[in-house]
């Protein structure tokens, strides 16, 4: 049975698309670790070190089988001491080696913190430009399911202000294999923070060779009301509140800002000039968190461009309790992004 | 009677002083025999873990006068620098070296411009035994273009990528795990070549020091930590910030050496025993030094 022409068109229409946009479906760690193991094998400089992340595969999965794949050079197994293993991390780099250090959560990196500042950060600039210091330093963040308070830290306020380091937040798998590639890529030393709660996450992500920019804000819904500048978990509380909005008339535009530092003022403020009111949802701490630097900087920017004062959601100023339902009220909840874009839009 | 031997010897050479102007560029010998000559040493080693190495060195007077030319220019240099500071043209913080001048000239005495060193913020000196010239040291000092970090960095951070000196590190101890790291690097890279870290005695009680060596023994790595004693941490004598001030033993199940210095056989020792150090690096690989 011959097909007809229309037929041959069609099906070779579909061929086409199946080639060209052919994907596969994975969780983001798993994501994270395709990105890892597609540069290791890229570029033998590319090396990993933690706790735990040889042997064991992980704590929670994203260098599995690398180290069986790569050797025990190659994927290093570390003692618990991360000031040390961080700055012998930022050693390697300074000959050529691109390491990526992974904190087993991101609190634990404040041990190192000496390291990552003064090392990590200014090394490029008070050797007057011989060093550069290619390291990736990732691990998982935020607030989880009770785990308390010493291991729900959002550590991206507190490492914004070092000279010298740039940092991305990941939310989906996509972004994640993209951000993790385009890290290891760069010259400059990236942190990447990645979240305790968005490791299972599903998406189909292209099979072909891809990076995501580090400087850029992700367009995730537009719209023309308000612009929600949001990243990492509270990304998806507010896409569950504009769900709510969006039935009650609302058109709220929804950006993840993704790069943490420097912010991506392109997109952002393209989106400030149309919508005109801002709102910041973000799970770091009121006090000194991203979203009070955001605020600053658009202010600075586009002030003449909103009609309202910019409003900011963050968690509270306190440890995370252990507790559930007292850790619910710390962090941002979509009801309260929604009462909040009524506010804004009044 | 080593030591008169030792100067006998050198009025015996022929040629004298090059002319000051010579002064920047460090590496030309001023007597031209190369007659083999052994000296010993006055004191003794201890050793931790490990054999201590010979007391006799073998030498000659064409590459003593080098050692002592480069220790005497290190020493002009650090007092000049001294009396900048004094005089405010030098700002913020100026570490000087002078009385340790041997360390850095005895170290380089056996090793290559491709093993790393690597020390804290007491560097002018190491920088200059790394091929650094004096005028980057001086524009740097005095915040220049034309210093090694284009004046960013100042007398805390000298650097000098080309021949593996990787500096220059203002906050206490905080260079050792870069050491160890650089090792690392060598390892990873098969270079057969290994790694000085140097630290004073007020850094050896940092926690990260020890956290270092003990990733460095696991792994076995080309290092080589150097703790440069002058008694004291900042401004506390040793005897009141170290319950113990055997320094050279702290690395426990890693072999230590204890030297002791006295200006003029100082190098002597350093070479000596650096280069037992750098033949017990295929072997055993991580070291201590006092």
């Amino acid at each position: 049975q011959l097909l007809t022409p229309f037929q041959y068109l069609l099906s070779g229409i579909y061929l086409t698309r199946y080639i060209l946009y052919s994907r596969h479906e994975l969780l983001l760690f798993e994501a994270l670790q395709e990105g890892l193991e597609e540069e290791m094998e890229r570029d033998l400089r590319v090396c990993v070190m933690g706790e735990d992340v040889g042997h064991y595969g992980g704590s929670y999965k994203v260098t599995k089988g690398l180290a069986k794949k790569f050797g025990d050079l190659r994927v290093l197994d570390t003692p618990i001491a991360e000031n040390s293993f961080t700055g012998m991390g930022i050693g390697a780099a300074m000959t050529g080696l691109r390491p990526v250090v992974e904190g087993m959560n991101m609190g634990f990196l404040l041990l190192a913190f000496n390291q990552i500042s003064n090392n990590c950060g200014m090394l490029h600039y008070t050797s007057g430009g011989q060093f550069t210091i290619p390291i990736v330093i990732r691990g998982p963040g935020g607030v989880g399911r009770q785990l308390g308070a010493e291991h729900s830290q959002r550590l991206e306020s507190y490492f914004q202000s070092i000279p010298g380091i740039q940092m991305v937040a990941c939310s989906t798998p996509y972004n994640a294999k993209g951000l993790m590639k385009a890290a290891i890529r760069s010259e400059n030393p990236v942190i990447l923070f990645e979240h305790v709660l968005l490791y299972n996450l599903k998406e189909r992500i292209p099979d072909e060779d891809y990076i995501c920019n580090l400087e850029e804000a992700e367009m995730v819904r537009p719209g023309e009301h308000v612009t929600i500048l949001t990243y990492s978990r509270m990304r998806y509380h507010v896409m569950q509140a504009a769900k709510t909005l969006v039935n009650k008339g609302y058109d709220p535009e929804v950006i993840d800002i993704r790069s943490l530092k420097p912010f991506d003022l392109y997109t952002i403020g393209n989106s400030v000039k149309k919508t005109h009111r801002v709102l910041i949802v973000e799970e770091c701490m009121r006090t000194g968190g991203i979203g009070a630097s955001l605020i600053a900087a658009i202010t600075k920017n586009f002030n003449d461009y909103l009609d309202a004062p910019i409003m900011c959601l963050s968690s509270q100023d306190v440890p995370t309790p252990y507790a559930g339902t007292l850790e619910e009220v710390t962090v941002v909840q979509p009801a309260q992004i929604v009462t909040a874009v009524e506010q804004l839009c009044q | 009677m080593a030591l008169s031997h030792l100067a006998a010897s050198a009025s015996r050479s022929s040629s004298l002083l090059k002319p000051l102007s010579s002064a920047l560029s460090l590496r030309r010998p001023i007597s031209g025999d190369n007659s083999p000559l052994t000296v010993e040493t006055s004191v003794p080693f201890t050793s931790h873990q490990c054999e201590a190495p010979s007391r006799s060195v073998e030498t000659n007077p064409k590459e003593l006068l080098t050692f002592f030319r480069d220790m005497a220019l290190m020493r002009r240099m650090e007092i000049a620098a001294d009396s900048l500071y004094k005089a405010k043209l030098i700002r913020g913080f100026c570490h000087l070296y002078d009385g340790q001048e041997a360390v850095a000239v005895g170290m380089e005495a056996a090793i290559t411009k491709k093993d790393c060193i690597i020390t804290a913020y007491r560097d002018h000196c190491t920088f200059v035994s790394r091929g650094g010239t004096l005028l980057e040291v001086f524009a740097e000092l005095m915040g220049r273009q034309a210093g090694c970090s284009k004046g960013k960095g100042g007398s805390m951070h000298f650097y000098k990528k080309d021949s593996n000196f990787y500096g220059g590190h203002g906050i206490v101890g905080a260079q050792v795990p870069l050491g160890c790291g650089l090792a690392f690097a060598q390892k990873y890279s098969k270079d057969e070549t290994v790694t000085f870290a140097l630290y004073g005695d007020g850094a050896a009680n940092q926690g990260q020091l020890f956290e270092a060596l003990n990733i460095s023994a696991l792994w076995d790595l080309p290092a080589i930590l150097v703790c440069e004693n002058n008694h004291y941490g900042m401004g506390t004598a040793e005897w009141r910030a170290a319950k113990s001030p055997a320094y050279y033993k702290r690395g426990d199940y890693v072999p230590g050496l204890k030297v002791r210095i006295s200006w003029f056989v100082e190098t002597m020792v350093l070479l000596s025993c650096n280069l037992l150090v750098l033949e017990l690096c295929e072997t055993v690989d991580v070291v201590v030094l006092l």
